[in-house]
């Protein structure tokens, strides 16, 4: 869990993604773009988990998709171990890929329900030539013992699993090709509470077993403070916070992560009695046209004139703590 | 018990299903006093939603059957009642707000009129009057500029707001009752806390009761004064919300609140996991239902399914054992 070495594996330098909107049927042309992305600067050190957090629609999950490349960046960089992916092509990509894989948040559109357990586990060995049939097969029985599951499951079909079992063969997969980073897209959102502890726990040992590097998006605060060394919250495509979880969670500095943290619910009825809530108005602006300057003054309880001017620098007000607001 | 607004004794339902009669709800027995807010936890699948819908005769049937049991709402009994009955009932006296505010409304039908619906038909409002009362309404739940929404569709609405012009709907024709089911569960913490705020309001200014079922602990910690764990179809514990979360006695409600990560401590401890899954009854089981997947269990856990006993003053479990001692009781 404690990073190993301090060694930077993942460097996103001012990513940008947007999504364009077109008009017309035969002759289309471009009359606007989705601000998903829109400027976001991060470093991920080996052997870290790094909790990615904000409400739908805020680009977490885009961020995500951006950094394996699985969406190609409007602008910006994404280096992984000292490599710019944003450039590469064909089989340098591929091979790249190898070392960042990813699991998504709905185990039951993410399997797919004509391949058995063992097809999709081995399938990224298969494309990646990784081994004989044979050896596969071991390191498919290997990998479903390793999740948690009865290597005899192999044969089956993902319907013939619980939703938390199909996310630990979510995991199996991710794991097949040993890589270096997970992107974890939500693993848990759509499981019961019960189940959820259990993904949780696996995704804790698998860290320590094979000191993987975490990418958590999640838009629960709680998990994401229990799993993470450090936490970025992002708000209609930027970060608008980033600090290790100790800091974040104790000592916000920004009005949106201030808002947010006290809008989580408590499960202790003496604590929630002596809580006092900042309730946002309103609801997140559309990305097509963020705000000017801060894209969270619309909805901010402090904001000034100007918030409406200038966009906030992203500084360093704390060692290791990063805020982009003008007043904090 | 003369006090009681809704006193639900022995309900049971199950459905026909091609594998065998699945048993949703196994005999619960709630009651409600007037203005109080009740929890009802659980997860998804353990009957916390049908239970509720079977008392409003909601039940789709077939499948679905009630096939014992009683509720009582103002010395009436729901489930002895017509269908032309209950829907005076329904939307006037109980009503509900659901998880989706997505599938919820009529696409085709203007916010206006859908919130105006009960209006006309239970409270016997002309349109003008109606419209005018709709106006207050979604005033009251915090839409700005209520006199022009009300010709908006639905889908020009956002979750947060569909979910306020839903309470304005069920709070129309002033309820004694109402009931949330999951009504945040699609929405964003912030917004949750809107609406959570909105209905903490409403309640204490109208006085309803409020049924809130959720598989949220945190939600019922700030929101319920007492609470009741659902599990496979049974009520497993029931409590005061502070005995509950201060002093749990099944080894499921235990277990739930264990898995819970909690934003306010810096700790990582290992989350404790239930193993297994929830069971889907397909007969009434001659053994505590949780009893598989319980760490506590014993022999007598294996043979005979405890009913709610009182554990401590103003809290009952159904546990043959003291999860606090690990002894039978």
């Amino acid at each position: 869990m404690t990073a190993t070495n301090n060694s930077i594996l993942l460097h996103v330098d001012n990513l940008v993604k947007h999504f364009p909107i077109m008009q017309g049927i035969i002759i289309q042309k471009q009359i606007g773009a989705v601000h998903a992305v829109d400027g976001v600067s991060f470093d991920v050190r080996s052997g870290e988990t790094l909790g990615l957090v904000g409400e739908s629609g805020c680009g977490k999950s885009t961020a995500g998709r951006t950094i394996l490349q699985l969406y190609r960046p409007t602008a910006g960089s994404v280096c992984f171990g000292g490599v710019d992916l944003v450039n590469l092509r064909g089989n340098a990509m591929r091979r790249m890929r190898r070392q960042m894989q990813m699991i998504f948040q709905d185990p039951y559109a993410s399997l797919n329900p004509r391949m058995t357990v063992g097809e999709i586990i081995g399938e990224p060995l298969i494309i990646h030539n990784v081994g004989t049939r044979k050896e596969i097969d071991e390191r498919v029985e290997n990998l479903l013992e390793l999740v948690g599951l009865d290597p005899a499951f192999s044969n089956r079909y993902p319907h013939e699993f619980s939703g938390g079992q199909r996310q630990r063969i979510g995991v199996a997969r991710a794991l097949a090709l040993q890589p270096k980073l997970i992107i974890c897209d939500e693993p848990i959102s759509a499981l019961d509470v019960s189940i959820q502890a259990q993904v949780i726990n696996l995704l804790e040992d698998l860290q320590q077993q094979f000191n993987l590097t975490y990418v958590f998006i999640a838009h629960d605060l709680s998990v994401v403070r229990h799993i993470s060394d450090r936490v970025a919250v992002m708000y209609l495509g930027v970060i608008v916070e980033l600090a290790n979880r100790k800091d974040l969670y104790e000592d916000a500095l920004h009005p949106y992560t201030q808002a947010l943290l006290s809008a989580v619910p408590i499960p202790d009825p003496v604590v929630e009695e002596k809580r006092r809530r900042t309730i946002l108005q309103g609801d997140v602006p559309s990305p097509v046209n963020p705000p000017s300057g801060c894209r969270f003054r619309t909805r901010c309880p402090i904001a000034q004139e100007i918030c409406a001017q200038q966009r906030p620098e992203w500084r360093e007000v704390k060692p290791g703590h990063f805020v982009a607001c003008h007043l904090a | 018990m003369p006090d009681l607004l809704l006193d639900i004794r022995g309900l049971e339902t199950q459905f026909k299903t091609t594998n065998g009669t699945v048993h949703a709800v196994n005999g619960i027995a709630l009651g409600l006093k007037e203005g109080e807010t009740l929890g009802v936890v659980g997860e998804s699948g353990c009957g916390k939603s049908v239970s509720m819908l079977s008392m409003l005769k909601l039940i789709p049937s077939p499948p679905g059957k009630v096939t014992a049991g009683q509720a009582f709402f103002s010395g009436q009994d729901l489930l002895k009642m017509s269908n032309e009955e209950i829907r005076h009932i329904r939307g006037s006296q109980i009503s509900m707000i659901f998880q989706d505010p997505m599938t919820s409304f009529n696409p085709v039908l203007t916010i206006g009129r859908q919130v105006a619906e009960p209006l006309e038909v239970h409270m016997g409002m002309n349109r003008e009057q109606a419209t005018k009362r709709v106006i207050d309404l979604l005033d009251m739940v915090g839409i700005s500029q209520a006199k022009e929404r009300i010709n908006d569709y639905p889908h020009q609405f956002s979750g947060g707001m569909r979910q306020r012009v839903m309470i304005a709907m069920a709070l129309a024709c002033m309820p004694q009752i109402l009931i949330a089911d999951e009504p945040t569960t699609a929405l964003d913490v912030t917004i949750q806390a809107q609406i959570i705020d909105l209905v903490k309001r409403l309640r204490d200014e109208l006085g309803m009761a409020i049924i809130w079922i959720t598989h949220d602990l945190g939600i019922v910690a700030g929101l319920a004064k007492r609470v009741v764990v659902m599990y496979a179809g049974y009520f497993i514990e029931e409590a005061s919300v502070k005995e509950l979360y201060g002093n749990p006695q099944h080894p499921y409600t235990l277990g739930l609140l264990g898995s819970l990560p909690r934003m306010d401590s810096d700790q990582r401890n290992r989350l404790v996991s239930i193993d297994g899954l929830p069971p889907v009854l397909y007969e009434t089981p001659e053994y505590c239902p949780f009893a598989p997947r319980c760490q506590y269990a014993i022999e007598r856990c294996r043979q005979e399914n405890p009913s709610l006993q009182v554990v401590a003053p103003d809290h009952r479990a159904a546990c043959w054992v003291d999860p606090q001692t690990g002894r039978a009781r």
